[in-house]
């Protein structure tokens, strides 16, 4: 067991998917000399060069794309997008190709690959570098797409993701890559993909989250516990698509009331597909409508007011205090 | 049949007029006034110093991660001057010198920077788009304006700057080719600093030159010293008056160096040696125009002192008047974040706009001039 942060235990899980399986590349802007702008493949180019550690043309495009190509003859990419906000340049490929190849091809061709896209907002960026649009991925019929929220399962979840027989959209909070640490075991773990945790447990509310949002559910938890007494469950998807209903739904079942938290855009956002899912399975148990606190649909502010536009724990708060009311 | 060679209509060509030592090129210097050549003096170093003392602001937190830009002085300044004031100008994000010359106040820069939107809005009569920063994408734009000038049958000219590592960007090529088909006015110039944050360009392309892009896009292409302000000039002012007469876009590949960190949050010890940096600091292109000044009695030292002092307090009372503006209640106010989406806000858009507002008068946060006009929850009814 060692302690280490967020940006540490990916940098782990890529080094050590380099060290186990040949077939792993690591490729990107920025990702070999500089050792990534966030500093996230620190290391890697210094241990297994410049053949698996490919610092490319400045061309999302072309990422993604040779990418697909490197997966289909073999080889298992783990593409790096510098930003979220710059895989739009890429999403042609994404939909058009790495998320159809094993469909249109009746399962013959297909494209086992990670891209990591850092995504979010609360670090004081520039345009275009806080934007949260998992929406966009989640709606395109092919594609997994996993959010780790800490150290450990961020490891663990990306050793899933390349294991993934399919193409994989990491989204990692960047918000968080060094906010705090945790021990992460020795040996390799994996995390199912498709599996939501139970990260507090509680019977009276339930607060569903993932990402970076997950340290202020859990903040607004426990502010609830403390003013006014009542225990809320927390639920962390960690998995996208798919997603985990069951965990949801189960915990819904229990407590009856339920906030959803995301800083994606409310309309159509992940949790509009959240709230779906539980009116689909457990809506005469609940108690008030389910609450969604979220980003608000504009782009994220310029950073002098993204905090206003970033759900915080007093935003899940009052969304849990009038849920709890209604 | 044997093969043949096939012609390529284009040769590339360097061009220097004013090198390192400030030897000057007679036959190729450009005819500018001493006017002329004081302003663009001017803004190079108004950007000069205007870089450096954001420096100092982003050390102090009072804005955030910015592009610094010293090194592109003359690439901005030297291609921009070639402009008439109704002609239009799309940056990418090292511009400055050539934004300010163009009209936009030192404080909206710094807003930009500052984080605030505000940043981005052109002034009043500036024919500019904002600063671009995904890369390469604003070269379309420039293309469909200079498209739209000529459907418009306007004797317009458009100029547009990228980065080296930004030609592997397909929108380059699209844009390039949408511009040369339709025969745009685009002069496309390429801020060739040689690394796109820490990938060299010899990672972007074989190819020796990025001018050389243009003779497989069927348009001239030119590389110039981007340090010598009067070869950018010179290259520039041939190319606007090309595409003034209808004779299409051309590609220029100025050559420079940044003197600077990519970023406020960039290491570059990473990825070039001190050495080269040292070099470069040698070829500054402020150090020699200064010279060729100075040489030409345009401008001595004592002229050049005051100058500079005078470029101080402007920028002295611009930092003001940003720090006016970034602590106004009225750019501080969240809710604005609602208010210039659409022509017409949504209904939808609104109750979110009062969602937020309900939560700030909860919190105490409102601002005064919004407070009194809350209205009560609408969602949410028992049946
Ligand atoms: C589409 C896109 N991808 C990535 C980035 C992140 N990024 C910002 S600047 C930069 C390098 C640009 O290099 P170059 O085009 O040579 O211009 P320079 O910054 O050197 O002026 C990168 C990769 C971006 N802004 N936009």
């Amino acid at each position: 067991m060692a302690e280490m942060n967020m940006a540490k235990a990916i940098n782990k899980a890529l080094y050590e998917a380099l060290e186990r399986d040949e077939r792993v590349v690591v490729l990107g802007e920025d990702v070999g000399a500089d050792e990534g702008v966030f500093r996230i493949t620190e290391g890697l180019l210094a241990k297994f060069g410049d053949k698996r550690v490919i610092d490319t043309p400045l061309a999302e495009s072309g990422i993604i794309g040779t990418s697909i190509g490197m997966a289909i003859y073999g080889l298992r990419p783990v593409a790096e997008i510098q930003f979220a906000g710059f895989d739009y340049y890429a999403f042609h490929q994404i939909e058009s190709h790495a998320s159809r190849f094993r469909n249109r091809t009746r399962g013959r061709v297909t494209v086992p690959m990670v891209m990591r896209f850092p995504y979010g907002g609360g670090i004081r960026a520039l345009e275009h570098h806080s934007e949260s649009r998992e929406t966009y991925y989640a709606h395109t019929p092919g594609l997994k797409i996993v959010v780790p929220s800490g150290p450990r399962n961020a490891r663990a979840l990306l050793h899933s993701a390349i294991q993934d027989p399919d193409p994989v959209v990491y989204y990692e909070p960047k918000a968080i890559y060094r906010a705090f640490k945790e021990e992460v075991p020795d040996t390799i773990e994996t995390l199912p993909i498709g599996r939501a945790q139970v990260v507090r447990e509680g019977r009276e509310i339930t607060l569903i989250s993932y990402g970076a949002s997950l340290r202020q559910v859990l903040e607004a938890a426990e502010m609830l516990e403390e003013e006014d007494g009542v225990k809320a469950e927390v639920v962390d998807l960690l998995s996208i698509v798919p997603m985990d209903t069951k965990t949801i739904v189960d915990s819904v079942r229990k407590t009856g009331r339920a906030v959803v938290v995301h800083e994606a855009p409310r309309n159509c956002g992940i949790a509009a597909e959240v709230v779906a899912r539980i009116n689909e399975h457990v809506f005469l148990y609940l108690e008030a409508p389910v609450a969604r606190v979220t980003g608000y649909d504009v782009p994220i502010p310029y950073f002098s007011k993204e905090k206003a536009y970033l759900p915080d724990a007093d935003r899940i708060l009052d969304a849990c205090r009038q849920t709890l009311s209604f | 049949m044997p093969k043949k060679p096939i012609k390529l209509p284009e040769n590339i060509e360097y061009l220097s007029i004013l090198d390192e030592n400030a030897k000057v090129d007679k036959e190729l210097e450009p005819k500018l006034s001493a006017d002329d050549l004081k302003t663009m003096y001017r803004y190079m170093v108004l950007a000069r110093r205007g870089d450096e003392r954001m420096l100092n602001l982003q050390r102090q937190g009072r804005i955030g991660t910015f592009p610094q830009s010293s090194g592109h002085e003359a690439v901005s300044m030297g291609s921009v001057y070639a402009l008439e004031k109704s002609d239009w100008h799309v940056p990418a994000y090292r511009e400055f010198a050539g934004m300010l010359y163009r009209g936009w106040p030192l404080e909206t820069m710094f807003l930009y920077w500052g984080g605030f939107e505000e940043g981005a809005v052109p002034p009043e009569g500036v024919n500019d788009l904002p600063i671009c920063v995904p890369v390469g994408s604003q070269l379309l734009h420039a293309a469909g304006i200079g498209m739209a000038m000529r459907f418009k049958e306007e004797k317009k000219v458009v100029l547009t700057y990228f980065g080296d590592g930004s030609s592997s960007e397909g929108d380059f090529h699209e844009a390039l080719n949408f511009a040369s088909v339709f025969n745009a006015p685009v002069v496309f110039v390429c801020q060739n600093n040689q690394y796109a944050i820490s990938v060299p360009l010899a990672r972007q392309m074989k190819c020796e030159t990025i001018a050389q892009r243009a003779v497989s896009y069927g348009m001239p292409g030119v590389k110039v010293d981007g340090n010598d302000v009067l070869a950018m000039y010179a290259a520039t002012a041939a190319a606007v008056e090309r595409a003034r007469a209808g004779g299409g876009p051309t590609l220029i590949e100025g050559l420079t160096y940044r003197m600077t960190p990519h970023t406020t949050s960039d290491d570059p010890k990473r990825y070039r040696s001190e050495e080269e940096m040292k070099q470069w600091a040698n070829k500054d292109s402020l150090i020699r125009f200064a010279r060729y000044l100075e040489d030409k009695g345009v401008l001595d030292g004592d002229a050049r002192k005051k100058l500079h002092e005078e470029i101080d307090e402007e920028i002295k009372a611009a930092v003001k008047r940003f720090e006016e503006q970034a602590q106004s209640e009225e750019l501080l106010n969240p809710l604005r974040m609602f208010d210039y989406l659409y022509a017409d806000t949504p209904p939808d858009l609104d109750e979110q706009r009062e969602e937020l507002k309900r939560f700030l008068a909860k919190k105490g946060k409102l601002p005064a001039s919004e407070a009194g006009k809350e209205q009560a929850h609408t969602g949410r009814e028992r049946g």
